[in-house]
């Protein structure tokens, strides 16, 4: 997992400005290769291509260095430069498919997570208990090539706020808090958009293993 | 608690945020049935698996000039800003 981000508090917060308001480069170069990962996914979440998305993030930067001076510690550093993100990001033209406010759920973070139809129903002798066992995964999974094309697919595919939620504390490392911080969202939906695309991303998972058992990453 | 409720308290339970009560019916429920302590495995093996894929980055050249601009904007500190 992404040993890059750490949880900072203020005082953290505190000394890496004062580093950053004296010039240390150091602290610069660690700040960019430490955040710009997560910075580039939440981008990615606002803007069409890849490639927009690192321009979003180099102009971010600078922004940052620029504003500077205007931070007085009201939010985390990190809640700032996020929120610099998205005004940049806004800047760049949203895409034309509107983008939901994360403080509202949609008909998309909606419903079960699991198809009800592998569940009994109310007339079968255990309402509500699977039909069938979900099947077995290898022992071992392992992230091969072809397991890593299903779950980047599988989270690709996902609607705008679960991927963003998913990325940040799965792939990012980012806690439960932290992602309420960030995206101004409550401990609730955080939950339910992380447990819906984490759903999904197993559902694809679960259709891949069933599909190819024989080259299912299993490590030899 | 039915398996078809077990299955929507999954990430709640993995972030210990389920009630005390709660939590002790999941721990049941998952002892008593193979099917959702598979599923449980599996929802744990999706996370360690998305925890696996490879950050993003910036490119190289894109760093550069980053650190071009943050060696530049240094140099206007002392005179430029009050």
């Amino acid at each position: 997992m992404a040993g890059a981000v750490e949880s900072h508090d203020r005082r953290d917060d505190h000394a890496l400005v004062t580093a950053l308001r004296g010039g240390d480069e150091q602290t610069f170069a660690a700040l960019v290769d430490g955040w710009s990962g997560w910075m580039i996914r939440l981008a990615r979440g606002h803007v069409p291509t890849a490639s927009v998305a690192e321009e979003v993030v180099q102009e971010t930067w600078l922004a940052v260095l620029e504003g500077l001076d205007r931070f007085r510690g009201e939010a985390s550093l990190r809640t700032w430069v996020y929120r610099i993100l998205v005004n940049q990001a806004k800047r760049h033209g949203i895409r034309e498919r509107r983008s939901v406010p994360f403080a509202s759920l949609t008909d998309d973070d909606a419903g079960p997570t699991v198809d009800p139809e592998r569940f009994q129903g109310p007339d079968e002798p255990y309402p509500g208990g699977w039909r069938q066992f979900p099947q077995d995964w290898p022992e071992q999974v392992a992230l091969t090539r072809e397991v890593r094309t299903v779950v980047t697919t599988a989270l690709g595919e996902l609607p705008d706020r679960q991927r963003v939620v998913v990325a940040l504390r799965d792939l990012d490392g980012h806690t439960a808090d932290e992602v309420c911080d960030l995206l101004d969202i409550s401990a609730g939906n955080q939950r339910v958009l992380l447990h819906r695309g984490r759903a999904v991303v197993r559902a694809h998972l679960e259709r891949y293993f069933a599909i190819s058992p024989a080259r299912s990453g299993v490590t030899t | 608690m039915t398996c078809e409720e077990f299955v929507e308290l999954v990430t709640a339970y993995l972030d210990g945020t389920l009630p005390e009560d709660q939590r002790r019916a999941f721990e049941e429920h998952m002892e008593l049935c193979p099917g959702c302590d598979r599923y449980l495995a599996q929802y744990r093996t999706t996370i360690d698996l998305l925890g696996e894929l490879p950050e993003d980055s910036l490119s190289s050249p894109g760093r550069e000039r980053l650190l071009d601009a943050f060696a530049q904007w240094r140099r206007t500190t002392g005179t430029d800003r009050a």
